[in-house]
């Protein structure tokens, strides 16, 4: 840990600071930002072996955030992490800002762009190859969303990563049911999902991605020693918009402008924490 | 002034025959000495390793070399990857493919955060080895030049395939290397001194100025041969790096002749035409002859009837200058 507070705390806090960033932008990603709370937590505050006052370590391990329209969520977990002040989330969506809509490179923390679904479990075997090759202990962690699923970059990524060995990498999947036109399920099914990871050749954990506790056993497992040589994949079952009651399982909010009013409303749900 | 960075003499007295290499095989010898030098080079190929010779590298260096299959959008993101690393990864495809099939991974994964990732485009241009259509690359300049922060470098010779793979791993910054199959005319000797960005005076001439590209350049050559024997001096720049264009040196040949041709293997949209005919728009209007292709698809044919039919032969060359300086008269 990182903090002192608890898992649920930071999570909770990464949500406020994610709303108001959104509210001040009047755009961005409510929903697929709150699903990743605490698998953004747990992963920085718990999981990664990394050092905010030297974001250049070069033995850190990576995290590349490939559904990178949650961006809102990664910056405030990086700025509560201690790798910048909290008031450049202000400027999120700003002309000349760091914290452009989709991550990019240069804001500390960041080691890769994303924005356009479907490359960063490849970006991902770059980064586990070249620490291979390094000898670096550094671990890999790329975060997926379920429709993103759909690209087939991330099949040809995930035949590769298996192909490669590369036990270092780790893919967690904010399996959040929806996507941006609809129901995953509706849209183009991924069904079996864990079966076809395993068809893959990747070793396959299931767990509640809003349980802190599971998702940080889960990442401890993927690094385990019989799973030496495969990668692992954490399906993470999660509510798109948790902890905001209005915004759960719901399409309209994948991306939508949050009022002065529903500001309120969501920031007054988590500070009691209601939805949750 | 580009005129002290002269590769060759210009021609006085009969020019000799020239020896032939094929790119590919300078590119794969390359690599491999390249890779002897710097351990952070790397290479990726999308099973083509033979066609390529990046299969050479592979040999030399296993533990550096990455097959991922046939599968370049992963290929070229795997290498971003790499490269966030600190390596120098080289990918490997077919031109057609590198610059098509992954553009957007190109886009993001490596000219946003503007890593040195060196694209290698094989089989480029009409000459693809009887492949046809499928597999010619005639838009990979134009798509790569309006990438911003991409560097587009189109070597003329064995030589400077050579000396551009080395200046590539330097360079740290993205770049898009167009290569070729087949064995061409080695147009410079073995002291050239190749730099990104800047354009070569080959051969001097008051008449008319032919600016080359890529494996125009020896056409261009034979073209200025013939033309000299018709009384008409030709003047050929050759421009190895498209973008960033050598602006001084293109407006300066321009102004030395009033009459420029540009020569590329590529549509004669968006590729080093385009990129001449926007500079001199701005700086020095200039009347011009685009060589290329004319905005059409290739297709499987032997070399010199491909070039022959698509208007690329050294009498293409010289046709469009003499008609050029006629307009003088
Ligand atoms: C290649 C690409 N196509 C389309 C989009 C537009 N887009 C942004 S988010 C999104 C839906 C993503 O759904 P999912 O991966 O399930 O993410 P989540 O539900 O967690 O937000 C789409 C289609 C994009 N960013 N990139």
């Amino acid at each position: 840990m990182g903090s002192d507070v608890s898992h649920d705390e930071v999570a909770r806090r990464l949500r406020r600071r994610t709303i108001d960033m959104l509210w001040r932008a009047q755009a961005g990603h409510p929903g697929g930002s709150l699903s990743a709370a605490e698998i953004l937590t747990v992963l920085y505050f718990g999981a990664m072996r990394i050092d905010p006052t030297r974001p250049d370590w070069a033995d850190r391990d990576r995290f590349v955030l490939s559904k990178g329209h949650a961006a809102p969520i990664y910056y405030a977990t990086l700025a509560e992490r201690g790798y910048f002040s909290p008031e450049l989330l202000t400027t999120y969506d700003e002309l000349d800002s760091m914290l452009q809509a989709h991550p990019f490179v240069g804001l500390p923390g960041i080691d890769t762009c994303s924005g356009s679904l479907g490359q960063g479990l490849s970006v991902g075997i770059g980064m586990a190859l070249g620490a291979r090759l390094k000898g670096s202990e550094a671990r890999v962690f790329v975060l997926l969303g379920d429709g993103e699923l759909q690209e087939g970059q991330v099949w040809e990524a995930a035949m590769a990563a298996s192909s490669f060995g590369l036990d270092s990498l780790t893919a967690i999947v904010d399996a959040n049911r929806l996507q941006l036109y609809g129901t995953v399920e509706s849209i183009v099914s991924l069904e079996p999902l864990p079966d076809k990871w395993r068809a893959f050749g990747w070793n396959v954990l299931e767990v509640d991605g809003h349980d802190c506790a599971a998702l940080a056993a889960a990442l401890c497992a993927a690094a385990a020693p019989e799973i030496t040589g495969r990668p692992t994949v954490i399906i993470a079952h999660t509510t798109k918009g948790k902890g905001v009651s209005f915004m759960e399982n719901s399409v309209e909010w994948h991306s939508a402008a949050v009022t002065d009013e529903l500001r309120e409303r969501a920031l007054a749900e988590l500070v009691s924490g209601a939805a949750s | 002034m580009s005129a002290e960075r002269t590769g060759e003499a210009a021609a006085s007295g009969p020019a000799l025959p020239r020896p032939m290499v094929a790119a590919r095989d300078a590119f794969g010898q390359a690599l491999v000495d390249l890779g002897a030098a710097d351990p952070r080079v790397v290479v990726l190929d999308a099973d083509l390793a033979t066609s390529t010779k990046v299969s050479m590298f592979a040999a030399a260096y296993p533990d550096r070399f990455f097959e991922v299959g046939i599968a370049e959008q992963n290929m070229t993101s795997i290498a971003a990857g790499l490269a966030t690393m600190g390596f120098v990864p080289f990918t490997s495809t077919f031109a057609c493919f590198a610059s098509k099939r992954a553009t957007d991974q190109i886009r993001i994964g490596i000219a946003q955060p503007r890593l040195g990732v060196v694209i290698t485009g094989a089989y480029s241009g009409l000459l693809a080895g009887k492949t046809g259509k499928t597999h010619q690359s005639v838009q990979d300049i134009a798509i790569l030049r309006s990438m911003p922060e991409m560097t587009v470098i189109v070597p003329g010779d064995a030589v400077e395939v050579r000396a551009a793979v080395f200046a590539a791993a330097e360079y740290g910054a993205p770049i898009y290397l167009r290569l070729t199959r087949d064995p061409s005319p080695v147009v410079f000797g073995d002291d050239y001194d190749f730099r990104i960005g800047v354009a070569v005076t080959v051969r001097e001439g008051a008449d008319v100025t032919v600016m080359t590209t890529g494996l125009m350049l020896p056409r261009a050559l034979e073209a200025a041969d013939t033309l000299a024997a018709e009384g008409i001096q030709a003047h050929v720049l050759h421009v190895p790096t498209v973008k960033p264009l050598d602006v001084k040196a293109v407006v300066e040949a321009a102004e030395r002749t009033g009459l420029v041709v540009t020569a590329e293997e590529h549509n004669v949209l968006g590729g080093l035409g385009g990129a001449v005919a926007e500079v001199l728009g701005e700086h020095r209007p200039t009347l011009m002859r685009r060589v290329g292709i004319r905005d059409t698809f290739g297709e499987s044919a032997p070399n010199d009837q491909l070039l022959q039919k698509y208007g690329l032969t050294a009498h293409d060359v010289a046709q469009a200058c003499r008609e050029l300086t006629a307009t003088r008269r």
